[in-house]
């Protein structure tokens, strides 16, 4: 184990992994999906080096991870898992059960297309369908937001006792190699004491998990889930300041670029943010006033920073790497239930930019705020945009 | 082919696992079963279980009807969940707890049989109790791949057109160290094997035939005698395989005619002569096949 920190060229998939390392989870089940099996390869490379001391599970199907992921957590034990597209798909009947059973398990999603038509692509819709499964997300935008994000959502998601999803895209994040900064264990041993819960499956501690139950528990259950969620803001707001302490690196669960005194703001997820950060910085050269608004806590939806940060602005301009048949953009769907009822509130214009992985250049996005400032008014449906 | 192999007479030892107050139907041979597979896996134990029969069996929060942790995870996902629990306690330095699974033939046979067969390929170190009850019984009695061909069920209401799935030649087949038949006709021979699996490492698979009063369609004083009949008729024979290989054949079938097993059963009532016949060739044939397999590779008890 390296005694001090380093620096080294990482993908944003085996930043991932060396975050993971760096958690020490006693149980790692986990299947290989294109884009993410480096991270697989890497944690059992790593586990041969002898830097990671893990019971590996290799099973024949996500779902079957995801069960093992469960159970493996509810002996008592830290877990990660990994995954991708039809991986996350195939596991979602059981994404609802590890909230239920309040497995705080933390599992990497590189984004992709869901099929069909087939293809390998950055597109958020993945993970955005399991966004009423009870799992935390966090969507980041680099291989070293990715290390940071997987230790900071262990930390999230074992003091609210809720799973936690730590997403990035196919290729443009998961195969980008820049330099990471990876901490040293100690430096993380300090910031992430070792999981030991109370309850657990135990012959000397004699509980049982998911029973069945009547209408009232039942009640019970999702009200105390609902706490636990209202928890994560703090918490994750908590674990990242106490990361910035730690490695001065630190985001917010809502990142803020330039967005202090813009009257346009764009609001991203995603590596998409990156792009737009550049286009931010072209359009305030040309005198207009932009600004950016990176989410990266998905869920729980923090509706009251954005209510706080959008209040009074001229216009938001949304840009969402997805796409819900029938509804448009989840972000600016979500975006503008979370502003509904607020005074002054902007209008929020909703771009489908990236959905299949497409270029979206920072030219593409000057055109689309270009756009929504020449508007007479708002469409209430989201636009598609990007190089199709 | 009178009880080849006798089993060395067994003196049956119980630990209180499983208790009274439980919701199984009234003479249910699945309580009888769970009584004897918890009360000889002892308190260093958690159990799977799958949503079946188990679910009432076990009872609703915050009761239970076993003395050892139990988890109720998803239907086709036992075996998986088993493996989980097993390598965390190994992780936390606890391997000696025994991890066994409770599944239906619905949960193993059909929607569990991908998770299983992985389990199985690795070897995992858990003990997987299938109740074959032949069909979806906790649903109101759907057929299942387990249940024999003509067989009535709600799904099958001209009887079922296709075989019972061989499942203890499929987990033969995985190479893993202890697979048996049992039922609660041979108690002593039921106990008898959850013995011999718990001193065995890695996957090891019991398939205990389970008559089933309400969707078979018998009085529920029978049900001893249903699971006596199964074997002595020779349509569910004892044995057991162990390294995929080593056959021993420890019940089989008395020379009894089918009809004294099928003629009991609601479900059966329909068939004709032809059918039945066609039942007992079947029947015949499954047997030579296994001694046959016995023969091969038997490793004979001295």
């Amino acid at each position: 184990m390296r005694s001090t920190g380093s620096t080294m060229l990482l993908t944003g998939n085996h930043a991932a992994a060396y975050g993971a390392m760096l958690a020490r989870p006693k149980v790692i089940p986990i299947y290989p999906i294109t884009p993410q099996t480096p991270i697989a390869e890497k944690l059992t490379e790593l586990q041969l080096q002898g830097l990671l001391n893990a019971e590996f599970i290799t099973p024949e199907s996500e779902h079957s991870a995801m069960a093992a992921c469960i159970s493996a957590s509810l002996t008592g034990v830290r877990v990660f898992t990994a995954t991708s597209s039809q991986g996350l798909l195939l596991m979602h009947e059981l994404l609802h059960f590890a909230s239920g059973a309040r497995t705080p398990i933390v599992m990497a999603n590189a984004n992709r297309t869901p099929a069909i038509p087939w293809g390998f692509w950055a597109d958020h819709t993945d993970s955005l369908a399991q966004r009423d499964t009870g799992w935390i997300q966090f969507y980041t935008e680099s291989p070293q937001e990715a290390l940071d994000t997987v230790l900071q959502a262990y930390l999230t998601a074992e003091t609210v006792g809720l799973p936690a999803m730590v997403i990035f895209e196919a290729f443009y994040v998961t195969h980008c190699l820049e330099v990471v900064e990876v901490p040293a264990q100690e430096a993380v041993d300090s910031y992430l004491p070792p999981y030991e819960p109370e309850v657990k499956l135990d012959p000397e501690v004699g509980r049982s998990f998911g029973n069945v139950v009547d209408q009232k528990m039942y009640f019970q259950h999702r009200r105390s889930l609902d706490q636990a969620m209202e928890r994560v803001f703090e918490t994750a707001r908590n674990a990242d300041e106490q990361w910035r302490e730690l490695t001065g690196r630190g985001y917010g669960i809502v990142e803020k670029y330039k967005s202090d005194d813009a009257e346009t703001v764009l609001l991203t997820m995603g590596s998409i943010s990156g792009t737009a950060k550049v286009a931010v910085d072209n359009m305030r050269k040309s005198g207009l006033s932009v600004g950016l608004l990176k989410v990266r806590l998905f869920r729980p939806f923090p509706v009251q920073e954005l209510r706080r940060e959008l209040q009074g602005r001229q216009r938001i301009v949304i840009l969402d790497r997805n796409f819900s048949p029938g509804c448009g953009g989840i972000l600016h769907q979500e975006t503008k239930a979370a502003l509904y009822g607020m005074k002054n509130v902007p209008p929020v214009f909703g771009y489908l930019a990236g959905v299949g992985g497409v270029n979206v250049s920072p030219q593409k996005i000057e055109e689309m705020v270009r756009s929504a400032l020449r508007a007479a008014e708002c469409p209430v449906k989201s636009i598609w945009a990007g190089d199709e | 082919m009178n009880d080849m192999t006798k089993v060395k007479s067994y003196e049956i030892q119980e630990e209180k696992i499983f208790l009274p107050g439980h919701s199984a139907c009234p003479g249910c041979a699945m309580a009888l079963s769970l009584r004897y597979i918890l009360n000889t896996m002892g308190p260093n134990t958690v159990g799977l279980i799958p949503p079946s029969c188990m679910g009432p069996i076990m009872g609703a929060q915050p009761y239970s009807s076993m003395l050892i942790p139990i988890f109720h995870n998803s239907f086709e996902s036992s075996a998986s969940s088993a493996a989980g629990i097993k390598r965390a306690l190994k992780a936390r330095g606890k391997d000696d707890v025994n991890v066994i699974a409770l599944a239906g033939d619905g949960g193993t046979y059909d929607i569990g049989l991908q998770a299983l067969s992985s389990v199985a390929e690795h070897n995992e170190d858990i003990i997987y109790f299938c109740m074959d009850n032949e069909g979806y019984m906790n649903t109101g009695t759907q057929k299942s791949s387990s249940t024999p061909r003509y067989a009535y069920t709600t799904s099958t209401p001209g009887g079922k057109k296709t075989k019972k799935k061989n499942i203890v030649e499929i987990m033969a087949a995985h190479r893993i160290p202890y697979v048996a038949t049992a039922t609660i006709g041979y108690l002593d021979d039921l106990v008898y094997k959850v013995r011999k699996a718990k001193e065995i490492k890695g996957t090891r698979f019991i398939l205990l035939l389970i008559p089933c009063i309400e969707g078979w369609g018998f009085p529920e004083n029978d049900v001893a005698t249903m699971a006596r009949l199964a074997v002595q008729t020779g349509v569910f024979p004892l044995y057991e395989v162990e390294d995929g290989e080593k056959y021993t054949i420890n019940h089989g079938p008395q020379g009894l005619p089918i009809e004294n097993y099928l003629s009991r059963q609601r479900r059966y009532r329909h068939l004709t002569k032809e059918q039945i016949a066609e039942i007992q060739c079947e029947v015949d044939r499954n047997w030579r096949r296994l001694e046959k397999l016995a023969s091969l590779f038997s490793f004979k008890e001295s």
